[in-house]
């Protein structure tokens, strides 16, 4: 391989793992764009990486599994909604709850599991002509389908969220939910749909990891993941868009210490596995420097259990 | 037969502490203003919230139209033709004045259509003479603008019975006057308009039927045409009030606080102090009036060493004071009343003794060593609530459970009892009832005839003309005028509190 390809092939794969960062930080946007801070995002990517998983092992169907990891998540997600919305318990205890129990749940369902490997991933499908563009093409548009779901999600959210009622219903309810409930929008149900939201979205990313880019079983496969995209959200800003960029960025780190292990450097492997979290204490300093600057700010009430009856 | 547009029938409502509201029944008539009068704590606004859905009623029925309903949500009671101006503002301050106005509807597509909002903007406007910028951010606007963009939303929504909580609470007088031609104009088209209020003048001035509220029951429904000012005062309150307080001035020419163009900057990062001049004397009541967000809070807090000077020099008594530690400052003299009791005043989840001690937990003889003696702190909290006619069931109770009055009296009697030679107090009677009013007021003219000198920060005007010797207007972060309370009036001050040069 020449070094021209080898960047190429870098830069591939740094939009491969973004995309499993991508789905979770923008499902983690809306869901506290309502209100919720749902910490149990790693535990929802387990989840879903898991049940990606085996639905594709045992169906041989690669979209199959990651619909159902998908799925799996949403599910999950629920817990955290009840706990937080209904019984307005906090939010901070529920969603580490949650973490714990999808780590649990996949370690102890998944022992059979481990070390199996996927023989049907997700096929690369290229775009017509758009993959033909110069070094644009083979890195954005020589993917498989989810890359491609990955960016029609971003755009769509981002509509949504600064262009529709939908969306100026969710900003809201995370802002003034008693201004929002005095306007006739039931705060319950915004927050319920999308902290399911939020789920479904950390579901497709652990199962897009377990289906393309690291197509085998082990405990702890996320590996901080879920986290990451936590931060991702302050570097975001809460926005859709620049989601993108943050997500690409830790992608890029992976993909470099995935391609730096493999061409046998003399690093030790501790210390490049050590990166992205090096890099996320990295961007959430920086990330908050400019909130604080900026004026930026996360939703007011985020966090913050809606009581309608109060006096 | 005049036609009713809402009645309600033996409405009760009861939280597990207090009974809001006991067998309310009164009638609301087509094109009438009719206003709710009571004081704090009178039920009013509780009411109001049952019938915007915001409360469920334990007991009781509501008509619209002669029809008995339900009303479960906020949503219910907008497709009932019920509009609710609250209190405090319902509006999300990060969005536009547009999206906050169309918030919840639907008639607007789900890709929102502005040209149609906007359409129907300038028909309001052309109405009511009711215009708003539609694409700048709520926070940006000003308490004024913000009611219009309440009143709007309203409108919106095609409200038919239109509920106005307080609504004068946040205006100057030339506001209110504007206000009540929108109300009237209104009226003429044939809405209801139910005003919810504790202000004699404004409800002779705008109401055509009045229910005075008390204690949570309707104590009489009456034609403003047949009553008067004293009648509706004397219902109000239940017995006739007494002003026994008589300030005797002892104000000096010594100059016990100086500020030199003293600048701040707000959270913001904006100015809220832009070079404010102010010598108070000696022995003096200072009143401080202004439209809250003024800068007033701003000052006070600065002197209380709660905020950053960045420019200016503060001087007590002699000793410079400027940026310097708020216990520092309190061990000089300076002691502090905060504007919001539950965020400021007190920790609200720590027991009432907890905050009764606040001011000296860490001296003797309440502290030695760094340990804590509570018999002591028992002992020192009960002496006060005997002195200050502070109802404390139980000392160990969290102090959020007291009520407004009682809270506020704790906290007056802390800072009184640290001796202080400047007592700043903010917005001290804020939200009370009439006797926690009375008693609060009694006991500033009080102290200030013992000799010492106040700061009393206020947007009730009648509160500052009563107490003050002297009346600073605050306008925009300046002081726009300083005058003799007895050579001030209320409307001289409601212009300068406007901005009028005095």
């Amino acid at each position: 391989m020449d070094h021209h390809s080898i960047y190429i092939s870098l830069l591939a794969n740094t939009v491969k793992a973004g995309t499993i960062l991508l789905f979770p930080t923008i499902g983690e946007i809306f869901a506290e764009r309502a209100g919720i801070l749902n910490l149990g995002v790693e535990g929802m990517m387990l989840i879903g990486a898991f049940i990606g998983f085996i639905v594709a092992y045992t169906t041989k169907d690669p979209y199959l599994g990651f619909f159902a990891g998908t799925i799996a998540g949403g599910i999950a997600s629920l817990i955290h909604a009840f706990i937080s919305i209904t019984l307005r318990g906090s939010q901070i205890v529920s969603g580490l709850a949650l973490t714990i129990f999808g780590g649990g749940f996949t370690t102890f369902y998944g022992q059979k599991w481990i070390n199996m490997t996927l023989n049907n991933t997700l096929p690369t499908v290229k775009l017509p002509i758009l993959s033909k563009i110069p070094y644009i093409g083979p890195i954005f548009f020589s993917q498989d389908l989810i890359v491609y779901l990955s960016y029609i999600t971003v755009l769509v959210m981002w509509f949504i969220l600064y262009k529709t009622t939908m969306g100026l219903n969710l900003r809201a309810v995370g802002e003034n939910a008693k201004a929002a409930n005095a306007m006739g929008i039931s705060v319950y149900r915004v927050r319920y749909m999308w902290t399911f939201f939020g789920g479904l979205l950390a579901g497709a990313g652990g199962a897009y990891l377990t289906t393309s880019y690291a197509p085998f079983w082990l405990d702890g496969i996320t590996a901080g993941r879920g986290w990451i995209a936590i931060a991702l959200v302050i570097f975001a800003m809460w926005d859709p868009l620049k989601a993108l960029f943050g997500a690409y960025l830790f992608g890029g780190i992976n993909a470099l210490q995935f391609q730096l292990q493999a061409s046998g450097t003399t690093i030790p492997s501790a210390i490049l596995n050590m990166l992205p979290y090096i890099g996320t204490f990295i961007v959430i300093t920086i990330s908050s420097i400019i909130v604080k600057t900026r004026h930026v700010r996360p939703p007011k009430e985020l966090g913050i259990p809606y009581i309608r009856e109060e006096k | 037969m005049e036609e009713i547009v809402l009645e309600t029938r033996n409405i009760t409502k009861i939280f597990p502490e207090t009974i809001a509201n006991k067998n309310i029944s009164f009638k609301l008539k087509k094109g009438e203003i009719h206003a709710l009068l009571g004081e704090n704590g009178a039920g009013k606004t509780t009411l109001m919230n049952i019938l915007y859905g915001i409360y469920m009623p334990t007991n009781g029925e509501i008509f619209i139209n002669g029809q008995k309903v339900t009303i479960k949500s906020p949503l219910d009671a907008i497709r009932l033709g019920i509009g609710m101006i609250h209190q405090h503002f319902m509006l999300v301050e990060t969005l536009t004045v547009l999206e906050n106005i169309i918030l919840g509807l639907k008639e607007y597509g789900f890709v929102i259509n502005k040209r149609a909002v906007k359409e129907k903007l300038k028909e309001i406007e052309r109405l009511y003479s009711l215009k708003v910028e539609p694409n700048v951010k709520v926070w940006q606007t000003t308490v004024g603008e913000q009611q219009k963009i309440e009143i709007i939303k309203v409108l919106f929504r095609g409200a038919n019975i239109l509920i106005l909580d307080e609504p004068t609470a946040v205006l100057t007088p030339q506001e209110t006057q504007g206000l009540f031609k929108i109300l009237k104009k209104m009226k003429d088209d044939g809405k209801s308009i139910i005003f919810i209020t504790h202000k004699l003048e404004e409800v002779m001035q705008i109401a055509d039927t009045i229910t005075v509220l008390r204690k949570g029951e309707v104590i009489k429904t009456l034609p403003k045409d047949k009553t008067t000012k004293s009648e509706l005062a004397q219902l109000m309150v239940g017995e006739t009030q007494t002003c026994d307080f008589l300030r005797k001035r002892k104000e000096t020419d010594e100059t016990i606080l100086s500020i030199k163009g003293l600048t701040v900057y707000s959270d913001k990062g904006t100015k809220s102090l832009k070079g404010v001049d102010l010598d108070v004397k000696r022995g003096e009541i200072l009143g401080i009036a202004g439209i809250s967000g003024n800068g007033q809070k701003e000052l006070v807090q600065t002197i209380a060493g709660l905020k950053k000077v960045a420019e200016g020099k503060i001087i007590f008594n002699g000793v410079d004071i400027t940026n310097k530690h708020p216990r520092f400052i309190s061990r000089l003299g300076i002691n502090y009343i905060p504007a919001d009791r539950l965020a400021m005043g007190v920790a609200p989840n720590l027991s009432s003794i907890d905050n009764a001690i606040m001011r000296r937990y860490y001296r003797f003889p309440l502290s030695k060593r760094g340990i804590m003696n509570y018999t002591k702190a028992l002992a020192y909290t009960r002496m006060m609530a005997k002195a200050y006619k502070i109802k404390l069931d139980n000392p160990f109770a969290p102090i959020k459970l007291l009520s407004g009055g009682n809270m506020q009296k704790l906290i007056l009697a802390r800072e009184i009892l640290e001796n202080p030679k400047l007592l700043i107090a903010s917005y001290p009677t804020r939200g009370l009832d009439i006797a926690s009013t009375q008693f609060f007021r009694q006991k500033l003219i009080e102290i200030a005839n013992k000799g010492k000198t106040i700061i009393l920060v206020s947007e009730d005007l009648d509160e500052i003309l009563s107490l003050s010797d002297r009346i600073a207007v605050m306008y925009e972060g300046r002081i726009v005028g300083i005058m003799d309370a007895e050579k001030a009036d209320k409307n001289t001050i409601g212009l300068m509190m406007a901005g009028a040069k005095a």
